[in-house]
């Protein structure tokens, strides 16, 4: 009956399994290895920053998803 | 091993019983004093006591201190204090409606016990890739999850038995998951939580015969996001969850600013039998119940079993997750 919505549940978990591993595997080591002498705040700054836009990446798919859901729902 | 049982067994006993005690005497007491709202998803005036947040600030927090008795430990007693400081933004709340920012702020400030008594692992763990060092950052984490997981909990407060029914499935997955990473005084702790939530569950499951209010809803958010942190199981704590977190998403990307919900227009309205049907305004929210009878409507309790499947859903997929913490790829 609302498989769209645990659709909705499973994408979200697998979001959150690949930011996890782009968390762990790209951000966190991260470094700007041409410049040696960068500040460790400057580059945890660069890396909250990959972050964020890692987030706001995620919502938007969350959204679309959202709209997708509710658009296909009221019209069956 | 065995100890540990013993004191699982005595402190859920403590949790489940308070709270299947002393809530008929509490919906009594509230009855005659005349603190009841009404239900407005029941034909007529049908009138319901609230807050049964006292009955679950009782049971939580009784059950606590027996566990940190037997289990000294500065991570039980940030639950323990954390609680409490969640129940009071919650009780406030209750006697006087406040703005949409106060909960948010003031419940940033319950996690001040979790940062002073040093109750947290500053590592971030993910499934299957390992965890990331963010000790600045973690800091921020943990100011920012205790609002949202009281305010997660509470805005899904919306129909009987969903704000309990949810807590007691999330919290029952939580706990297995922390047993499953060996982390057992926190997996005690967090059934402390799961069976207090489900002797709750029992008043006000369809039909509801108490409110939690924002008292025990904020309380229930609370007390689970300061297990999730003092338990580092972050990332399982929000997977079990997800229909709630949903619920917020949703209703914050249809909405696009933090508003208290009473302020909002009702999503949802009734057909002459009384069943929940979405609503033809287009400045309505979508919320997780919207998006359920969207397609057709469905009765309260429909709606309500259809949340708590979803939520089981969701609570496997956390178990799973704490399996997949053991894996490294």
């Amino acid at each position: 009956m609302n498989v769209k919505i645990y659709s909705f549940i499973f994408t979200m978990w697998i979001l959150m399994l690949v930011g996890g591993g782009l968390m762990t595997l790209v951000i966190g080591p991260f470094s700007l290895g041409s410049i040696e002498s960068i500040d460790p705040i400057i580059l945890s700054g660069i890396k909250v920053g990959l972050a964020l836009v890692l987030i706001f990446v995620w919502i938007f798919i969350l959204t679309k998803v959202k709209n997708w859901i509710f658009k296909s729902q009221v019209k069956s | 091993m065995e100890e540990k049982i013993i004191v699982a067994i005595i402190v859920s006993a403590i949790a489940f019983f308070s709270i299947y005690a002393f809530t008929p005497v509490l919906i009594k007491f509230l009855e005659k004093r005349n603190l009841t709202v009404k239900d407005v998803n029941k034909i007529g005036d049908v009138m319901i006591p609230r807050p049964g947040g006292i009955s679950i600030m009782i049971g939580i927090v009784t059950s606590e201190i027996m566990l940190y008795l037997f289990f000294p430990i500065s991570e039980i007693l940030a639950i323990i204090i954390t609680s409490i400081l969640g129940f009071s933004v919650g009780i406030i709340d209750d006697k006087k409606t406040m703005g949409g920012w106060f909960k948010p702020l003031a419940l940033a400030f319950c996690a001040a016990p979790i940062l002073l008594l040093g109750a947290y692992d500053s590592n971030l763990d993910f499934p299957l890739f390992g965890s990331v060092q963010i000790p600045s950052l973690y800091l921020a984490l943990v100011v920012f999850m205790i609002p949202i997981t009281g305010n997660t909990l509470n805005s899904i407060d919306v129909l009987n038995g969903i704000a309990s029914g949810v807590t007691t499935i999330a919290s029952f997955a939580l706990a297995i998951s922390l047993f499953i990473l060996q982390n057992y005084e926190i997996g005690v702790a967090c059934l402390c939580l799961a069976f207090a939530s489900l002797a709750f569950y029992k008043y006000h499951k369809f039909p509801s015969r108490i409110f939690p209010g924002d008292s025990g809803a904020v309380m229930f958010g609370v007390t689970y996001g300061v297990i999730a942190i003092v338990g580092q199981v972050e990332v399982i704590a929000a997977i079990a969850i997800l229909p709630a977190i949903i619920n917020s998403f949703l209703f914050l990307s249809s909405v696009k600013k933090i508003v208290e919900h009473r302020q909002i227009k009702n999503p949802v309205k009734h057909t002459d039998d009384f069943k929940l049907k979405s609503t033809d305004e287009n400045h309505a929210p979508i919320t997780l119940v919207r998006l359920l009878i969207a397609k057709k409507p469905l009765s309260e309790k429909q709606i309500c079993n259809e949340v708590l499947k979803l939520t089981i859903f969701s609570g496997v997929l956390a178990v799973i997750t704490a399996f997949m913490m053991g894996v490294k790829i």
